[in-house]
């Protein structure tokens, strides 16, 4: 029996295996298909303090081994999140987390303050890197300033565990990473998209109406890997990676190369069961090499 | 998800290919609507990434086997119309809300498609001729080369066509057809963007419920990625896979 559970400071998870922000909805998009009782957690897609419509169609362009979007933070705010979903939801034996998003610092505090009152909510992933937003989002996770404002801002008013996810579109992530450790995170998650570009050529034309939006699955895989390994080494609080995690052999990379837990995104769409034979994979790999505890493994590069 | 083995594939042109696929494991296919759309993985190439999201063509219960008729759109579509019959294909099925069959056999129904957007009409003629009513086809293409599966459609009503170059049925625009002139109680309609508009203006000034079929680029098929929105009569963004694909004109803002 190998053991897959981790910890992520005071966050206990039954396995490393989480689910990406904006690729999983609520989780309940997804039951047909895995059973979400099986997961380390599911992390809910963005959330704010007021409602947001998102970006114009088209928000989505397919790109090599990959994909764009421009969603915009498309929700329903975070009061009609804990009146009507978080009900539903709660019910579940994983942990849920709520991604964070915000224009300013005032709103990020006032939606963490808002799912305090939430028992089942023992963790927040604070979206500092939100590249398809005017106002807020990947604005403060490319300076160690911004990412430690947002950070120490939440921190006064949440009192469970903090992840905060990075922007890759950065200079130097490590750094950024350090800011926001010093500044309180207890958890680092990393990446999120890199901002990219497609043009139509046939109708001269960007493919989103945004121009810009972010890239993401397999393609950026070894991008996201190296910042791990990057950020791992800079810091001492955990690190979750994710960045175009396909399947368990994927799954390890980031582990060894010093992921506590990871994330699955854009893999969700492809093969809408795909979380549940990561975990199968990852148990597989560690038994067929006698591997007791998927501990073990974690920065061992 | 259902991995599908191809029984068939028949090339409809240059430009289009229709698939019949039934259940590898020999299971029953689950029930699906008129409407509703599968998501068709293309494994192994280099260039898509993402599924396909292709209406439902036709169920053939006898056979148990689920018809895709596919146009040739890019090197996603190319690929799946060079399947080969045994070839097993991934499907996650059935996907989204299909047309309203809510139908009294005594009603009068027009079934506008235009290009490709003829696909769902097959299957949505055989479910309402099933529902005792005696559906009409207006079908539009480029040219008479263009019009799909016209024998199909004939089997199951009347069929009524035009064409932009007067190689077959009336010429012109298909909103110019003068099957418009009848009355319809309610008018189904699938196909380029324009003349889904157009045909949901025909209706609106006729009086007649209208609905459509849309189509928009997906990731996931699900409602999970918000990728497919588009935007309601009061202003707020659905997704076309999970609140459609099938729209009752008045839903939408046009």
């Amino acid at each position: 029996m190998v053991n897959l559970s981790v910890e992520l400071g005071d966050l206990k998870l039954k396995n490393p295996v989480l689910t990406a922000s904006g690729t999983f909805g609520y989780g309940e998009e997804y039951a047909d298909f895995v059973d979400l009782n099986r997961l380390g957690g599911f992390i809910v897609k963005g959330t704010t303090l007021e409602p947001r419509e998102g970006n114009d169609y088209p928000r989505m362009a397919e790109t090599p081994s990959g994909m764009l979007n421009a969603v915009g933070l498309q929700n329903k705010g975070v009061d009609y999140f804990i009146e009507h979903i978080y009900p539903r939801i709660r019910r579940y034996d994983s942990e849920i987390i709520v991604n964070v998003s915000g224009k300013c610092i005032k709103d990020y505090v006032a939606v963490c303050e808002k799912l305090s009152e939430l028992d089942k909510i023992n963790a927040v992933e604070i979206n500092i890197s939100c590249p398809n937003v005017k106002q807020g989002g990947m604005a403060y996770g490319t300076t160690c300033d911004g990412a430690a404002e947002v950070t120490s801002a939440v921190r006064k008013a949440w009192a469970r565990h903090m992840i905060v996810k990075l922007s890759p579109n950065v200079t130097s992530i490590a750094d950024i990473a350090r800011a926001v450790e010093d500044a309180g995170a207890d958890s680092v998650s990393l990446i999120n998209t890199l901002l990219g570009m497609a043009v139509d050529v046939e109708r001269r034309r960007p493919y989103l109406s945004t121009v810009t939006g972010g890239l993401s699955g397999a393609a950026v895989r070894p991008i996201a890997v190296r910042m791990v390994w990057q950020v791992a080494k800079a810091v001492s609080i955990p690190v979750i990676g994710l960045g175009g995690i396909m399947n368990g052999r994927d799954a390890l990379e980031f582990i060894m190369a010093g992921a506590r837990a990871i994330e699955v995104g854009t893999a969700n769409f492809i093969d809408p069961s795909v979380t549940m034979k990561i975990i199968d994979e990852i148990t597989e790999y560690c038994e067929r090499q006698g591997v007791k505890d998927i501990n073990e493994l974690t920065g061992i590069i | 998800m259902l991995d599908m083995t191809v029984t068939g594939n028949t090339a409809l042109g240059s430009s289009y290919g229709l698939l019949k696929l039934v259940p590898t494991d020999g299971s029953k296919l689950p029930p699906i609507k008129a409407g509703q759309f599968v998501q068709v993985e293309v494994a192994d190439s280099k260039t898509t990434y993402l599924r396909r999201p292709i209406s439902v063509n036709f169920v053939d219960d006898k056979s148990n086997s689920l018809w895709l008729l596919v146009r040739k759109a890019g090197d996603g579509t190319r690929n799946l119309t060079a399947a080969v019959v045994g070839q097993v294909i991934n499907v996650i099925l059935p996907l989204g809300r299909g047309f309203g069959t809510d139908v009294k056999a005594t009603d009068r129904l027009l079934l506008v498609g235009g290009g490709v957007g003829v696909a769902p009409l097959l299957y949505l003629g055989h479910v309402l001729r099933q529902a005792g009513c005696e559906p009409e086809f207006l079908l539009g293409a480029r040219s008479a080369n263009d019009l799909l599966m016209l024998d199909e459609f004939e089997r199951i009503g009347r069929v009524y066509c035009s064409t932009e170059d007067g190689t077959a049925g009336e010429k012109g625009l298909i909103t110019g057809n003068s099957a418009f002139d009848g009355h319809y109680d309610r008018i189904y309609c699938c196909g380029p963007m324009p003349m889904m508009k157009a045909v949901a203006a025909v209706a609106k000034e006729k009086k007649t419920d209208c609905e459509v079929s849309l189509e928009n680029r997906m990731a996931c098929g699900l409602g999970a990625c918000l990728c497919c929105v588009e935007k309601k009569a009061d202003g707020h963004n659905v997704c076309v896979c999970t609140d459609g694909p099938v729209f009752n004109t008045k839903e939408l803002p046009w």
